[in-house]
């Protein structure tokens, strides 16, 4: 039997078993409405309490804080930019948003759609190891400057953003910071109040939670125009009837994630090392971005003269799963920003294959994947009208 | 949008299974070379177009016989997609045995309906149409370098959108002849921007020399010329213009001389006039906005019996549908 292997934990992963277990009573069994007075509501109660606390235990948020349920990491990071522009834009008080060219389109295409609004925003490259730097934050920030939003960790390379120290600019400057945290929560520590930031967005699903929640942490004391008015749920700060399972599949998540950072440090960043280490070993191969600075479980490879979609299919005939960029993109034809973005040369721009590993990655189906990559990348280059390549003496 | 819009499709799921299986085992990839020439007692032609850093690039070899201009025997290399690497594969197996100049006849349509398993159901989604126009253009640069001629010179018209291959003059034609308004009306009539979609406006995954909202301003431009110059030149010669499709400098005229020659004259004998405010369309009316001056302002008559010679005479002197509004 063909061997599955799935290796694009960062467009989303699987919902772990427990995760699924903790959910499964509040499904048919616990499902009344937390808002009502009666005990199928209140039933729910210590679950989601649970929940809340699970959340705020593993992101170092504060009692004074909040962790407002979303539906996802786009409605969290739409909601920081709009209503950031909402609140301190429209009146007049403020003119500029700053953020980077690498952010998921959840935040550049909020970001355009302001600019139409007559925001300006200035989008900050990336050095070559694919970050952003503090220092630069700095040279950009004016007094008309209303929010900063940087990632925490890119989904393609899985470069780390030096959070902290742009934090430290920031509060310097008296501007918010947000941060982007789907692709840091579960792969690397977070810790909100430790790094200082304002608000910070994450996704369940990234995280081995369920799909359709997610979640915004709102440093205590920063205002933040609702965008769902309604029955005044999450304080008000986001109404809609509360999504139990939902929340309650969350809050396992992120404390099964924090539980596993060592063996994702450890095991997910050694299986991710041997992985990268046989793909660099086929001539005119690449990674972007130092390891040492990256997500344990990410590797955005490049091969010289193969498109990144024909290696994603051979790759997918062999029961591979993989992505040419972030998973709305894969639609999409054109070259993988990214690559231009840390500079790499043009005729790599189309080349980009990104790998990510999850906690459930064998060792097994590494060694499998070292194999087919290999074949692949032979096979193709034997098509390819930009390698040169003298193929093996085949039989008549 | 509609419901089969708003999940996503899969590219990979709408490949036919010819495409799948080229792409998995292309039949003619591969060089070609001087030797192979010899042997075959022909030119070898190496064409290159495209480049890896646009995502797409092929090489197309060719053997061909220069007394009978038959392509003996060809091959390609690709840096591209599935659709690329299966597109090029069919476009190598439809020049062999065929001259330059029938080869030079293949379109991209050739190529992706050769590629199709059922005879209606496309063989690669829209946005992938485009993969196989690279197929088509090495094909021109192979035929110009065997005759030692411009690439252009194959092409005998300019071809706006290269997936679907409209000219410009059809497209101009179909604008004209059906009054054409949209964007969305030219891909539904002539199929063009329905694929790749760079033809339609700049900023689209590839950059062209005519785009269809361009071509429609210009065209929408020349026909309102067109029409005025014909007007013009009716009146010129003394021809009666419907009020219809008079322009709204004509119907105005028209009014004002309808309303001096039958009208102000009467009014004037009372001690009063009018003036005409404005004309306007509304929808399959002409509005016409008057105010009374001198003794027929505040006369009781000129809302009724005045108003409605003055709307009984333009109605039968130039259209039923005027209607006059005093003010
Ligand atoms: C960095 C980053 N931000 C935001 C998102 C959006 O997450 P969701 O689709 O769950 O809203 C993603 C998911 O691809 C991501 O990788
Ligand atoms: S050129 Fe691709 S749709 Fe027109």
């Amino acid at each position: 039997m063909m061997m599955k292997v799935y290796l694009d934990n960062n467009a989303t992963t699987m919902v772990d078993p427990e995760v699924k277990a903790a959910m499964d009573p509040y499904v048919c069994e616990i499902y009344g409405n937390p808002n009502s007075l009666h005990d199928f509501g209140t039933a729910t109660h210590p679950a989601l309490r649970k929940a809340m606390d699970q959340m705020y235990e593993a992101l170092g948020a504060r009692d004074e804080d909040d962790i407002v349920v979303t539906s996802c990491a786009t409605e969290s990071n739409n909601w920081v930019l709009k209503s950031v522009w909402l609140d301190l834009i429209q009146n007049g008080e403020k003119d500029h948003i700053i953020t980077t060219e690498v952010e998921h389109p959840s935040v550049t295409a909020v970001c355009r759609w302001l600019e139409s609004r007559g925001v300006r925003v200035t989008y900050l490259p990336v050095n070559a190891d694919g970050i952003v730097e503090a220092h630069t934050v700095r040279d950009f920030i004016t007094d008309k400057t209303a929010l900063v939003s940087v990632m925490w960790a890119n989904n393609e390379t899985g470069a780390v953003f030096p959070i902290e120290q742009i934090a430290e600019v920031c509060k310097e400057k008296g501007v918010l910071l947000h941060t982007d945290g789907v692709q840091a929560v579960g792969k690397i520590a977070v810790n909100v109040t430790k790094a200082g930031v304002d608000f910070m967005s994450f996704s369940a699903h990234k995280f081995h939670g369920p799909k359709g929640v997610g979640g915004l942490y709102i440093r205590g004391g920063r205002s933040l125009t609702s965008l769902l008015h309604g029955g005044e749920q999450m304080g008000g700060r986001r109404s809609g009837t509360l999504n139990v399972p939902g929340i309650v599949g969350m809050g396992k998540a992120m404390e099964l994630a924090n539980y596993y950072l060592r063996f994702e440090e450890q095991h997910v960043r050694r299986l991710r090392d041997k992985l990268e280490d046989a793909i660099l070993q086929i001539p005119d191969t690449y990674s972007v971005g130092p390891r040492d600075n990256r997500t344990p479980n990410t590797v955005l490879v490049s091969v010289r003269g193969v498109e990144g979609e024909a290696m994603l299919w051979d790759l997918n005939r062999a029961g591979i799963a993989a992505s040419t960029g972030s998973a709305c993109a894969s639609e999409d034809l054109e070259a993988n920003p990214i690559m231009i973005a840390v500079g790499a040369d043009n005729e790599l721009a189309h080349t980009a294959v990104r790998l990510s590993l999850s906690r459930f990655t064998t060792e097994a189906e590494i060694d499998y994947t070292i194999d087919v990559f290999k074949k692949a990348v032979e096979r193709l280059r034997a098509i390819s009208s930009t390698y040169a390549y003298t193929p093996k003496k085949e039989g008549a | 949008m509609a419901k089969s819009d708003l999940i996503g499709g899969s590219i990979w799921e709408e490949y036919s299974q010819k495409v799948q299986d080229l792409m998995n085992n292309p039949r003619n990839q591969g060089e070609l070379t001087e030797e192979d020439a010899k042997r075959l007692g022909g030119e070898l032609i190496v064409a290159d177009f495209g480049a890896e850093s646009c995502g797409d690039a092929v090489r197309l070899y060719w053997i061909v016989d220069p007394k009978t201009d038959k392509i003996l025997d060809a091959k390609f290399k690709s840096f591209g997609c599935g659709t690329a690497i299966a597109s090029s594969d069919t476009m190598v197996e439809l020049c062999k045995g065929k001259t330059v100049d029938e080869a030079v006849k293949i379109t991209n349509i050739d190529v992706e309906k050769a590629m199709r398993d059922e005879p209606d159901t496309p063989a690669v989604p829209p946005q992938k149409m485009h993969c196989s126009v690279m197929a088509y253009d090495v094909i021109k640069k192979a035929a110009s370098l065997y005759k030692g001629v411009d690439m252009e010179s194959f092409e005998e018209e300019i071809i706006v959108c290269e997936c679907a291959r409209v000219s410009l003059s059809t497209i101009k034609e179909v604008i004209k002849l059906n009054d054409l308004k949209t964007v969305e009306e030219i891909t539904d009539y002539t199929k063009a921007g329905a694929f790749c979609k760079s033809c339609i406006r700049p900023g689209g995954h590839e950059e062209r020399e005519y785009y269809l909202v361009d071509i429609l301003e210009q065209t929408r431009k020349e026909m309102e010329e067109e029409k005025l110059k014909e007007q013009a030149d009716k009146q010129a010669s003394g021809e009666e213009v419907p009020f219809k499709e008079m322009t709204m400098v004509q119907k105005i005229k028209a009014i004002d001389k309808v309303i001096d020659e039958n009208i102000r004259q009467y009014l004037i004998m009372d001690g009063g006039n009018m003036e005409i405010l404005d004309v306007k369309e509304n929808g399959e009316y002409t509005d016409v906005y008057i105010r009374y001056l001198g003794a027929c302002s505040g006369c009781a008559s000129s809302s009724t019996g005045t108003l409605y010679a003055i709307e009984s005479t333009l109605k039968q002197k130039l259209d039923p549908n005027i209607r006059v509004l005093p003010i």
